[in-house]
């Protein structure tokens, strides 16, 4: 007992003779298991070097941590990291001046960084046109698709690769009595990640990374109106469920055995292994046999690190050391192991493989597997200001489309030009 | 009273025994005001309370006001002033205008049955005489649940997928599917709102009713044998100062602090269900960082809120009469 006291007040005495530390924050948006991780992780960085000490604050939701950062900045009071979602990703690189680009900031403090270290899927989503890591990758999904072995044996089929075969399996695993298929957030897997997988351009001015000005949406063409077409009607023919804009309300008929597939996020297998019953396992995310040149990688989704500007020498060297600790692969792995999230560096997924983890968990494997196919023309990113808000629009006119309100191609057009007129108006928010 | 006279106020009197005096209200001489004596004083007790409008009330509303005029960056770097484009983007923006309509219907329906069925419970209470006490704790109760929890409640018994509401309406052969359906998540929306209004609307209408002198109601049942006519030529009357506190307090509920029930049941995801315009300011400012149009669209709302409790102050406050 007394041992034990003894033993904290000297761990306590340690803690205050490393008191010289340079105090370093980190606002992030993740809660439950996820922000767990990240407590330990901070604290496995401050255990591992005695001239930083980092302290992670959760800001609630994606977008809470957003909004939390920007007042933050507008009064001078902002967290030396910052983590920002994909869809905000336009928000924070279109202020040029509110962050230090990653990149820089780790070369400038001496620590090593190369491109190439890191899986080609993650390498431009965050980067400029130029390939400039901007923001520093950490937390990255792929969506994939999920499906229940059992329904697949007793309909005697095999996972479909592409949407074709998907119309060829699904009627069978309704025969054999389940829905198909359902999906959850319908913006992510079936306009974003449709335009990744079949290599189609997403918007003007190279997917909008060349300029902020005159970027223009792509969405009612052909291609893309036709996947929502086929949609509507997979879903008037019972072979597709669409449960609203909610994730959670998509995914509840995969987890209660309904669903014979799901379309979510590679990040969620840990989740779904708690909340299923039954073995499951996945593949890619379909894509389109008939549109040329498909087949390409996807758009990682989650988020990235951003380093503030307007911070004093010393606590930016801090948040250049925590990005090389983030990105070596022990802590990409520990990462990748406890939260499902894909590891950003070949290295680290070498290190996976090579402890025999994807023998344990194949399904982990299928993300980063995914965000390692080929890169087409149009798989590398999107970079679109006002995003989260023409998400929005999407969904609601996503909802309409399955009520029957408005037809496919009248739901595109008015995503195409409300789209248009955000980003015009981001357009004018940048001069 | 055995205070001393205030006409015969010192100057050196400290400020204790003025305050004292000022608290006991009485006068020797009733004829003549008691005032400071030094024309700063008053201000220094007033402002505490100023601090807190100015802060916290006025100076955002006129930042609100600066910003509906530009375009802004959300970090700050570059604003573009753009006059009144941010209100003429919100008044044509036909999403815009839906929720306007949404709101104003939701703002009706609500209030009339928040303050009816709070009405209606009240005068059944008021005749209730056994275990009086025990349905006045069973309708109040429910205000203290906080309007998050409300949403959450409410959420539960209109999930898609388990709720035993969903259950219910397929009994009668109607799917419904709030969140996905516009109308049906009105309607729980609406269902929900009204429940969370109707024990304040219900404690309001009670001690009002109590409050009508005995001798009035007796007077009343000797000329009218009709319930209904005594509850509308007396009770009714009587009740108005109350009823239109109420109606300004509801109208500022359903506009305002529905928010989180709103926010419960779309899950943060509104797609096409329906929103108030207080839920679309904090989705376009906060979500979106589109600081030049939310300010907009706060200003267009703080306008209509001004003009709506004007309106009702100036012609229904007339016709109210305080006994």
């Amino acid at each position: 007992m007394f041992k034990t006291t003894g033993l904290a007040i000297g761990s306590m005495l340690m803690a205050s003779t490393a008191f010289a530390a340079t105090d370093i924050t980190w606002w992030h948006g993740m809660g439950g298991r996820n922000g767990e991780v990240i407590n330990e992780i901070s604290q496995q960085f401050n255990a591992a070097q005695d001239q930083c000490n980092l302290t992670p604050i959760s800001k609630g939701t994606y977008e809470e941590a957003l909004s939390s950062g920007i007042a933050a900045f507008r009064s001078g009071e902002q967290p030396n990291i910052l983590q920002v979602f994909d869809a905000g990703a336009a928000t924070i690189i279109a202020a040029k001046g509110a962050t230090i680009p990653a990149e820089d900031l780790i070369t400038g403090a001496g620590e090593e960084f190369n491109r190439e270290d890191f899986i080609a899927g993650v390498r431009n989503f965050y980067a400029d046109s130029d390939g400039k890591f901007i923001g520093m990758p950490f937390n990255s999904s792929a969506p994939i698709m999920y499906y229940n072995i059992a329904a697949f044996e007793k309909a005697g089929v095999q996972p479909p690769k592409t949407w074709e075969e998907f119309e060829e399996v699904a009627p069978k695993l309704k025969e054999a009595g389940y829905l198909p298929m359902t999906a959850s957030q319908l913006t992510w897997m079936m306009v974003e990640n449709f335009k990744s997988r079949n290599n189609q351009q997403f918007a003007t001015n190279n997917n909008g990374y060349d300029a902020t000005q005159g970027t223009e949406i792509i969405v009612n063409d052909e291609n893309q109106v036709m996947m929502f077409e086929k949609l509507k009607e997979w879903a008037d023919e019972g072979l597709y469920g669409f449960y609203g804009a909610g994730w959670a309300d998509n995914l509840k008929p995969f987890e209660e055995g309904e669903a014979a597939m799901w379309i979510g996020s590679s990040g969620s297998f840990g989740g779904l292994q708690k909340s299923a019953d039954f073995d499951f396992d996945a593949v890619y995310m379909p894509y389109w046999d008939s549109i040329e040149g498909a087949g390409t990688q996807s758009f990682i989704g989650g988020a990235a690190l951003f380093a503030m500007a307007g911070k004093p020498e010393e606590q930016n060297t801090c948040t250049a050391q925590f990005f090389s600790f983030l990105t070596s692969p022990e802590t990409q792995v520990y990462w990748h192991k406890n939260t499902g999230y894909v590891p950003i560096t070949e290295a680290a997924y070498e290190m996976a493989k090579g402890e025999g983890y994807y023998d344990e968990q194949p399904v982990a494997e299928v993300g980063i597997q995914q965000l390692m196919l080929e890169t087409g023309e149009w798989s590398k990113g999107y970079r679109l200001g006002f995003y989260p808000q023409i998400r929005t629009v999407m969904e609601r006119e996503f909802n309409r489309i399955f009520s029957g309100e408005t037809e496919v191609k009248a739901a595109f057009d008015t995503i195409q030009q409300e789209g248009n007129a955000l980003l015009a108006r981001f357009a004018k928010t940048a001069n | 009273m055995t205070d001393t006279p205030l006409n015969m106020v010192e100057a050196d009197q400290t400020l204790v025994t003025r305050l004292r005096a000022w608290w006991s209200g009485e006068t020797a001489n009733p004829a003549k005001r008691v005032q400071f004596d030094r024309p700063l004083t008053p201000w220094l007790f007033l402002l505490p309370q100023l601090a807190v409008v100015v802060i916290f009330f006025y100076w955002p509303s006129v930042q609100a006001v600066t910003s509906s005029f530009y375009l802004e960056d959300p970090f700050g770097f570059g604003s573009t002033f753009v006059g009144m484009e941010n209100y003429t983007d919100a008044l044509n923006s036909s999403e815009y205008l839906g929720t306007a309509a949404f709101t104003a219907f939701f703002c009706v329906v609500v209030t009339t049955l928040a303050l009816s069925i709070g009405l209606l419970l009240a005068v059944k209470a008021d005749k209730v005489i056994r275990g009086a006490e025990s349905y006045k704790t069973l309708l109040i109760s429910v205000y203290a649940i906080a309007p998050p929890v409300a949403g959450l409640i409410g959420m539960m018994f209109f999930d898609m997928h388990m709720g035993p509401l969903k259950d219910l309406a397929a009994f009668f052969g109607y799917d419904l599917k709030v969140g996905i359906n516009y109308w049906d998540t009105a309607t729980a929306l609406i269902v929900i709102a009204v429940w969370k209004q109707i024990p304040y609307n219900f404690i309001f209408f009670l001690s009002g009713l109590q409050s009508v002198p005995v001798s009035v109601r007796e007077a009343a049942l000797i000329d009218a044998q009709s319930g209904w006519r005594r509850f509308w030529d007396i009770t009714l009357p009587l009740l108005a100062p109350t009823a239109f506190f109420l109606l300004v307090i509801n109208i500022t509920y359903t506009m305002f602090d529905t928010f989180p029930i709103i926010d419960v049941i779309v899950k943060d995801k509104p797609a096409n269900n329906p929103m108030t315009l207080v839920y679309k300011v904090y989705l376009d400012g906060f979500k979106g960082n589109d600081i030049g149009g939310s300010s907009a669209q706060s200003v267009i709302l703080m306008g209509v809120v001004a003009l709506l409790t004007v309106l009702q102050f100036r012609f229904l406050e007339r016709r109210v009469h305080y006994g």
